[in-house]
Parts: C-alpha cells; sequence; structure tokens
C-alpha cells in the first residue's frame, strides 16, 4: 500500500448556522483511504455519515459549511477550492453514487447520453469512442444487450438495472475515488447482493478507491478493507473490518454489533443500548457516549477522548487507553 | 427506560415559538401590511364610534357644505379631512362606512366559499370514485365562466325573483354571487391534499380500529389539509372586496342606502371631470390599499407555511 | 392444508385460499382509443395458512411478493377477491356488522413509517385512546389517561409524554406509541408491517425487545411481515416465503433456516450479507423479480431457478406437505432439489 493516502480528512468540522444557534454536525473527523481501498463510514441516522460524503464532495447544502479542518485529495486541498474547480474534480477524479437511482439518473435523457456526456466532460475522446466506451461500461455492469439498452430511457430499466447504470457513470470518468452514499439501501435483498459484489469487483479492477457510507454493516462486512463507525459526527472507532466486527473496542460498536440479529447465533433478547443518539443541539460534554455507556466513568464526562490505539483498531474511548 | 423530552409548552406559547411568527418578526413587509390591515378593519368596524361624521344620517348633513375640497387643499376646513360629495357628505367617514361593508361581504363571501369548498374536496378526495369524478366536472364547468358573470347572473335572478324584499336580501344574494365562483379552488386544493393523506398510515389505523369514514375525514384529515386553506382565504378577501367593488360600480352590488367603496367610486366618477376628483380617488385609494395589505399578508403567509422553502 | 392442531385446539388465525386482484386498468377512454386491454396485478394468489394462538408467523419475501396486502386482508383494509380469512375458527364474511365491529377490537396493526403513521396534528393522548373511545371501553375521562398512561408504560414510555405531539418523538419511540395503540384495546392478534423496517439498528433491537416481551405477558399472536430474514429469524416461531403473490414455502423457524429446500428460500438466504464473514459457500443469485402484471407461466420463480424444467415453466406447483414442511416446488417433490 502506497505512503500517501489518496484520501485524507483532517479534523473535519461541518456546521450549521440555524436561527437557534449554530449546530455542529461534524466535529474533528480525521480518516484517510488509500489508493485502490475500500473505506465502509457507518452509522445510525443522525450519525453525520452522509455529511462526511457530501462534504468530501463539495456538495454541502446551504447554509451547511465547512468550518474547519482539511480535506486533501492526492495530497492537495480540495475543501477550499472555487466552484469551478471543484466541479471538474467531481466526475473525474471523484465519482459518486447516490441512494436513489430513480432520481439519480435524469429521466428525459437515454441512458447512452448521459453516460457520454460525462465521459466527454472529462476526458479527450470523439463521440463515437466514447459511446464505444459507454457500451463497455454498461457490459462490464452486467447489463445484458447493452449495444441496444444504451439507448433506452431509464424508466425501461428496473431498480437493481438502473443502479448498475449509476455506477457505470461514476466510473466512466475513471475517478480515482468513488464516494457510495447508501447505494443498496433502496433494493431488495437479492438485487443488494449482487449490487454489491459488482461494485466492489468493478472498484477493484479499475483501481478505484471507495468510500461506502451506509448504516447496513452486512453491506460493510462484505465489501469493506476497513471500517469507520461514526457516533454524533465523530468517529468513534476505525480499524480494518475484521477486528471492528469481531472484536471493537469502542462501546458504542460494541452495543452496535451486539444488537444486529445474527443469523447464526439465537439469542432471546438482542443486546441493546439504552436511549437514543443526542439531537445535535444536545452533545454531552466529554465523550458523547457517556449517557448510554455501560462503562462511564469520570472522565468521559469532563474530557473528549480522541481516537487512541486499541490493539488491531483505533477507539475514541478512555477505556482503551493504558494506565 | 423513560424518555427525558421536556414537558410540552401551551399551544400560544408553541406559537411565539415557531418559525411563522419568526418569519413575520423578520418581514418587514409582512409587519407592515399587518398593520395597515389592521387598520384599516378596525377603523372599518368601529366606523360608527370613530367617524368624525355620519354620512347617511341626513339630518346631519350641511348642503353649504358641499363639494368642499380636502382640508390641505384651498378652499377646504379641518372638518373634513377629505372633503365632502355633492350632497355635503364627509368623504373620510363615508370610507370608512363603505369600507365597512365591503369587508363585511368580502369576510362572508370567503367564510360561505371556504365551508362548501372545503366540503366538497374532502369528500371528493376521501370518496373517490363517480363522486370524486362528477364534483371536479362541476368545478371545471364553474371555472370556464367568468365570475363576474356569474355574479351578475345571480344577481339577476334574485332581483327577478325578489322585486320587493331588496335590501335584505340583496347582501344574501350579492355574497352568494361572489361566494359561488369562489369555492372551486378549495375543493381543488383540499381535494389533492386529501388524496395524500388518505393513503398515510394514521388513516388506516384509524380504519383499522373501526372508525367511521365521516369521523376519519373530519377528525384526522381535515386538520391536516387545511393549511393551504388559510392562504387562498387570506388572498380571496382581497378578491372578494374588489369583486364586490365592481359589481357596486356597476350598480348590482348593495342597495344604495348602504353604500360600500364601490359605490362610492361610482357616484363619484361623476364628478372626475369638474374637478372634484377627490369624492372618487380617496375611496378608489382605500380599496387598494385594503386589497393591496390583505394581498401582501396572503403572500408572507403563503411562504412561511411553505416547509421548503425554511 | 391447515397446520395439525396442537392440544390447545383450533388455530387462531386461518386463511384460505386468499386472493387479492387489483385492477389496474388504463381509464375506460385510454382503452377503448388505445384499444388497450385490461390489465390486472394478483397481488396475492391463493394464499392458504394458520396461525396458532402465541405464536408469530413471519411472511417474507421481496418488494412485489404480497406480503403486506396479506397483512391488509387479514385486518380488513381489503376485501378479498376470492378465499377466505376465519379468526377463532369463525369465518369473517359470515359476520354481521356489528360482530364485525366486535372482532376489530380482537386484532390490531402496526405499521412500518414511524412518521406516517400518527396524525401529526393530534396528541398522543388522543391517539392512543381512540381505540379506546371509539369501542366505549372506558368512558370516564380520567379513566382513560390512566389507561393511556399504563398502556404508554408498557412500551417504555411516560405517562407524561401523553400531552406530546408525535413530532417530539424520535422514529423509535414513534413506533412504540404505535404498539401502544394497538394494545389499548387488548387484542389477541396483532398484524406487524415491517415494523422496524425504517428504524437504526439499535433502535430496531429496543422495539423488537419490547414486541417479544409483550407477547410473552400477554400472549399475543403476531404475523410479522419483513424482508429482513436475520430478524424473522429473531422473532418467528414459523416462516412463510412468497414471491409474487404465491406461498412457495413454510415451515418452522428452525427446519426452514438449517434446510431451506425451496430454491427461492436458498437464494433469499445466500444473499444476505455475511456479517460474521465466514466464508460460506454461496450460489450467486440471478436476476430480478418479474413485471407482476406479466407473471411467468407456470411457476413464477422458474425464469431464475437453477433447477428448472419443462414441467415448472407449464404447470403451477401446489403447496403441498412434504416431510414436515410446505412447499409449492416441482424439484422438490421429484426429489430433484
Amino acid at each position: 500500500m502506497d505512503a500517501t493516502p489518496l484520501l485524507e480528512v483532517r479534523n473535519l468540522r461541518v456546521e450549521f448556522p440555524s436561527r437557534r444557534g449554530t449546530l455542529l454536525a461534524l466535529d474533528d473527523v480525521s480518516f484517510s483511504i488509500a489508493p485502490g481501498e475500500i473505506l465502509g463510514v457507518v452509522g445510525e441516522s443522525g450519525a453525520g455519515k452522509s455529511l462526511t460524503g457530501s462534504a468530501i464532495i463539495g456538495l454541502l447544502e446551504p447554509p451547511g459549511r465547512i468550518a474547519g479542518g482539511q480535506v486533501l485529495l492526492a495530497g492537495q486541498r480540495i475543501d477550499n477550492l472555487p466552484y469551478e474547480a471543484m466541479r471538474k474534480i467531481r466526475g473525474r477524479q471523484i465519482g459518486a453514487i447516490f441512494q436513489d437511482p430513480l432520481t439519480s439518473l435524469n429521466p428525459l435523457y437515454t441512458v447512452g447520453r448521459q453516460l457520454v456526456e460525462t465521459i466527454r466532460t472529462h476526458l479527450p475522446v470523439s463521440e463515437s469512442e466514447a459511446r464505444q466506451r459507454a457500451i463497455r461500461l454498461l457490459q462490464e455492469t452486467g447489463i445484458p444487450a447493452a449495444e441496444a439498452r444504451i439507448d433506452h430511457y431509464p424508466h425501461q430499466f428496473s431498480g437493481g438495472m438502473r443502479q448498475r447504470v449509476v455506477i457505470a457513470l461514476a466510473l466512466a470518468a475513471e475517478p480515482k475515488l468513488i464516494v457510495a452514499d447508501e447505494p443498496t439501501t433502496a433494493l431488495d435483498v437479492s438485487i443488494q447482493a449482487q449490487i454489491i459484489s459488482l461494485l466492489r469487483r468493478l472498484c477493484r479492477e479499475h483501481g478505484a478507491a471507495v468510500m461506502l457510507v451506509t448504516h447496513d454493516m452486512g453491506v460493510i462486512a462484505e465489501t469493506c478493507d476497513r471500517v469507520a463507525v461514526m457516533y454524533a459526527g465523530r468517529v468513534a472507532e476505525i480499524g480494518p473490518v475484521a477486528d471492528v466486527i469481531h472484536r471493537p473496542s469502542h462501546p458504542y460498536t460494541v452495543g452496535l454489533m451486539g444488537s444486529i440479529p445474527s443469523m447464526d447465533i439465537e439469542r432471546e433478547r438482542l443486546m441493546q443500548i439504552d436511549g437514543a443518539m443526542p439531537r445535535l443541539n444536545a452533545i454531552p460534554k466529554g465523550c458523547a457516549f457517556n449517557p448510554r455507556c455501560p462503562n462511564v466513568f469520570d472522565r468521559c464526562r469532563s474530557e473528549r477522548p480522541d481516537l487512541i490505539d486499541a490493539g488491531a483498531t483505533r477507539a475514541a474511548c478512555w477505556q482503551v487507553e493504558p494506565r | 427506560m423513560t424518555t427525558a423530552t421536556p414537558p410540552a409548552p401551551g399551544p400560544l406559547r408553541r406559537f411565539f415559538d415557531g418559525d411563522v411568527w419568526f418569519s413575520f418578526t423578520s418581514s418587514p413587509v409582512a409587519m407592515g401590511a399587518a398593520a395597515v390591515a389592521f387598520l384599516c378593519v378596525f377603523g372599518a368596524l368601529f366606523a360608527p364610534w370613530i367617524a368624525p361624521h355620519n354620512p347617511f344620517d341626513l339630518a346631519s348633513l350641511e348642503l353649504s357644505d358641499a363639494r368642499t375640497p380636502p382640508a390641505w387643499n384651498e378652499g377646504g376646513s379641518a372638518k373634513y379631512l377629505l372633503g365632502t360629495d355633492d350632497q355635503g357628505r364627509d368623504v373620510l367617514s363615508a370610507i370608512m362606512y363603505g369600507a365597512r361593508v365591503s369587508l363585511l361581504v368580502g369576510f362572508a363571501s370567503v367564510v360561505m366559499s371556504v365551508l362548501v369548498g372545503v366540503s366538497l374536496g374532502l369528500l371528493s378526495g376521501f370518496v373517490g370514485g363517480k363522486t370524486d369524478a362528477f364534483i371536479m366536472r362541476v368545478c371545471d364547468v364553474m371555472l370556464s365562466f367568468p365570475s363576474i358573470l356569474i355574479a351578475l347572473l345571480i344577481d339577476g335572478v334574485g332581483r327577478a325573483m325578489f322585486p320587493d324584499a331588496h335590501d335584505t336580501l340583496a347582501f344574501a344574494v350579492l355574497v352568494l354571487a361572489i361566494a359561488l365562483p369562489g369555492w372551486v379552488q378549495y375543493a381543488r386544493t383540499v381535494r389533492g391534499s386529501t388524496l395524500v393523506e388518505r393513503n398515510k398510515e394514521y388513516v388506516q389505523a384509524a380504519r383499522v380500529t373501526g372508525v367511521a369514514p365521516l369521523r376519519i375525514m373530519s377528525r384526522h384529515v381535515l386538520p391536516n389539509v387545511l393549511g393551504p386553506v388559510l392562504v387562498l382565504a387570506t388572498i380571496q378577501v382581497a378578491t372578494a372586496i374588489l369583486t364586490e367593488a365592481t359589481l357596486s360600480f356597476l350598480g348590482v352590488g348593495v342597495p344604495p342606502t348602504q353604500p360600500s367603496l364601490g359605490t362610492l367610486i361610482r357616484v363619484g366618477n361623476d364628478f372626475l371631470f369638474s374637478g372634484e376628483t377627490w369624492i372618487t380617488i380617496y375611496p378608489g385609494l382605500a380599496l387598494v390599499l385594503i386589497a393591496l395589505s390583505v394581498n401582501l399578508l396572503g403572500d408572507w403567509l403563503r411562504d412561511a407555511l411553505n416547509p421548503r422553502l425554511r | 392444508m391447515t397446520a395439525p392442531a396442537d392440544s390447545a385446539g383450533a388455530p387462531l388465525v386461518q386463511v384460505d385460499d386468499l386472493a387479492k386482484i387489483f385492477d389496474v386498468s388504463a381509464p375506460w377512454l385510454n382503452r377503448v382509443i388505445d384499444r388497450k386491454p385490461r390489465q390486472f396485478v394478483h397481488a396475492v394468489d391463493g394464499v392458504s395458512f394458520s396461525i396458532r394462538k402465541g405464536r408469530t408467523l413471519a411472511l417474507v419475501g421481496e418488494s412485489g411478493c404480497g406480503k403486506s396486502t396479506v397483512a391488509r386482508l387479514l385486518v380488513g383494509l381489503y376485501a378479498p377477491t376470492r378465499g377466505s380469512v376465519s379468526f377463532d375458527g369463525v369465518d369473517v364474511r359470515s359476520l354481521d356488522p356489528v360482530q364485525l365491529r366486535t372482532l376489530r377490537r380482537r386484532m390490531q396493526m402496526i405499521f412500518q413509517d414511524p412518521f406516517a403513521s400518527l396524525n401529526p396534528r393530534w396528541k398522543v393522548l388522543d391517539i392512543v385512546a381512540e381505540p379506546i373511545r371509539e369501542h366505549g371501553l372506558v368512558t370516564d375521562a380520567d379513566e382513560q389517561r390512566a389507561k393511556v398512561g399504563e398502556l404508554l408504560a408498557s412500551v417504555g414510555l411516560a405517562a407524561a409524554d401523553a400531552d406530546k405531539f408525535p413530532h417530539q418523538f424520535s422514529g423509535g419511540q414513534r413506533q412504540r406509541i404505535s404498539i401502544a395503540r394497538a394494545l389499548a384495546t387488548q387484542p389477541e392478534f396483532l398484524v406487524c408491517d415491517e415494523p422496524t423496517s425504517a428504524l437504526d439498528v439499535s433502535v430496531q433491537a429496543q422495539v423488537l425487545n419490547i414486541m417479544k416481551d409483550l407477547q410473552r405477558q400477554r400472549g399475543l399472536t403476531y404475523l410479522f411481515i419483513s424482508h429482513n430474514l436475520a430478524v424473522v429469524r429473531h422473532v418467528s416461531d414459523e416462516v412463510g416465503v412468497m414471491y409474487l403473490g404465491r406461498l412457495v414455502e413454510l415451515a418452522d423457524k428452525a427446519d426452514l433456516f438449517a434446510q431451506p429446500r425451496h430454491p427461492y428460500t436458498r437464494m433469499l438466504l445466500d444473499a444476505i450479507p455475511d456479517i460474521r464473514m465466514s466464508g460460506r459457500q454461496r450460489t450467486p443469485v440471478q436476476g430480478e423479480v418479474p413485471n407482476p402484471l406479466q407473471p411467468p407461466t407456470g411457476c413464477a420463480f422458474h425464469p431464475r431457478c437453477p433447477l428448472a424444467n419443462a414441467r415448472c415453466s407449464a404447470e403451477r406447483p401446489v403447496l403441498k406437505a412434504f416431510q414436515g414442511i410446505q412447499i409449492a416446488c416441482h424439484a422438490v417433490e421429484e426429489g430433484r432439489a
């Protein structure tokens, strides 16, 4: 693995000024993605995982704005670029896949036209060359009879097929990084399995790194190399996927893994974490998880922990610190 | 495992804490329009007590004061701030009394439109099928007639049917004439919202419990579809007042014993070319002021209640 | 095709050959002008099962399989096109309006969307008390409030929450309010339509635990609809797998998960992401759910089935008893699976 990470996020802070005060939606988020690596960002609603993806692509909905920290792509800062410069990066260097395939594609243009347009915007190729590339991409994503279907409209594809087209679109300009925000949540279970294996295979083949944002731990287990667990706008734990799932250190991760009903072990009651994730305007002092933590002690309530080495993973938890 | 949500505030507190009130206090236009509208309504409502004169009390009129120009012109006097007409009636007082009539007719017709329109819209959206189709076709037909024509028609029919019982009936007929073309927009809006709400799970939960459809319509769906109605009603008050003014101007509105702003404008129209412009201009301005302030309020309300713009 | 009645007596809920056909034809004028034929969707196409008292039957399947429609048929939100629903041994069609009303007290439903399940303009007190007021179970206002307080406490909320509005609660809390409302008339049978699908995993755990506790405490019978097999495994006693309006396999939970026989069941189980990363062997999934307006002939699954033969595309398999489970598959019957 390369020494220079492809994507580096350092101490990212995202704020939402509102009439009731400024809400801090992301607080000091840091992680990195190596070239060709698949990083999962997992968390429950309100944890800030989608916001992280939007901030990186530069598509934060106003009045949200980046209030601190840096986002570096291949060593260069992209969080402070003007609109035009960021637009060139989007598509060429960073591709995006969103949750709803129905709204990700323009219903008025054929699939081929959208692919060709994306390819020609970012790569210096002719119209016919672009069309050939588009057909190849559709074939790679498993769409049968690609030469004919390239001239179909999005509504003529089923949900799973549409998501394949969206993946083709994201890969069209050969980006180095793909940000995928809940790409399989809207799909049936059997289609979900097809799409995640496709995503994994294609990204490996094209050498693209992936930042996969989802709430589904199963999808993470199947696709990712490393995973970051987010809670209340902060990273709670980060590490290789097998270690975070089987040997988590942060109490939130432990609770999260325990509350997922398992196909293998049968239990009478699922482990539950009492309470709920705090709202943005009511984040506790110190560690955000402290009101719900079974192992809380005094330091947790006053001081906020950074990510600390805990063996194979790093966890933002004072328990982990060697005493 | 208990919740930690704070205690619920009362309805008044909720209103003043809410986004709507905030949007009001941060919009100078809305506050200005509301102030003007409030002044007009206040002046009109309490006209019998606060108007400087009673222009319809024939005994108090002084013909010698007829055709006095407004106070700041040459020949004007402070007694008649906006001048008098050809019979010595104070224009300012006439405006206040006239506005009273205009506003009364305006509000009454809107209330009627809302009652009819919301009920039919709710029924149409909830029951669906042939009832829905029928009501919507009636709406389509009504929309293809200009409202003034419908008003004239009803008024004509009313006069023909009751040539003697004119005064009291005239008001009822007038209100009906203005309300009748107006209910259609409420019906359509409410029908659309009803179609959406009908499929929501809380309505289905009520059906599973066995609640009767009428009760579901009135107690569950109705409170949730009233939002846009409020906006429409506010704007329609202005339209109703203008329609009434038009009808009265044409001579088929309110009876001449209780002139509205429209009547005043018509009466004053005859004096435009003799230079006594104030008799028609000031009632006209008053009409514009009322309609404008109510329209601005309605605009602000629509934006304030629109969740997407917040 | 009923499950053998155990010593507790006849099943509480019995469904025979239930079907629901929706007319989705274009309006009459369009049909005449464009010469389009009438179109129908067989959302539910001959489903039969029974549920014994105190047990949970889960209906599982992907979108378009008809499981939500079955739920709505059972509680009377739709009228069946064909077939019968029997509750406590009595056919629902034979009831007069008064008896039907009494029946409504005994069964209730919990919905998927916690945000649309509660009327945003009503206080929680009124929402939970509505079934009580509708059926006149408690008439005194103070007693009603006390009862609502009890119900809220039984789902882990505070009695003081009764004076709040739904928007003041989170998704998980709203779902608990829905459960409290469903329990207001002390029903025996609850139909749960994907009650936790819209919730986060940790919140889901809370709600599922509450539902299991309540079932134990009150002897409730559940019909649990879900697309999530892991959740189904956690809550159910028996599982029915549906595909395009038909039941393809119906078995005890242990049998179904230990030894799935129908090719579609196997495909579904294989498709579940392997969170334990045990590296188990999986057959790749093929194809997509067909258009319900043009269902395949014969067995609805045959275009995607690795074991399909000529008979499968011509003859529709019937749900039959086989080695202790019920299954609708030619390949399994013939011993090819």
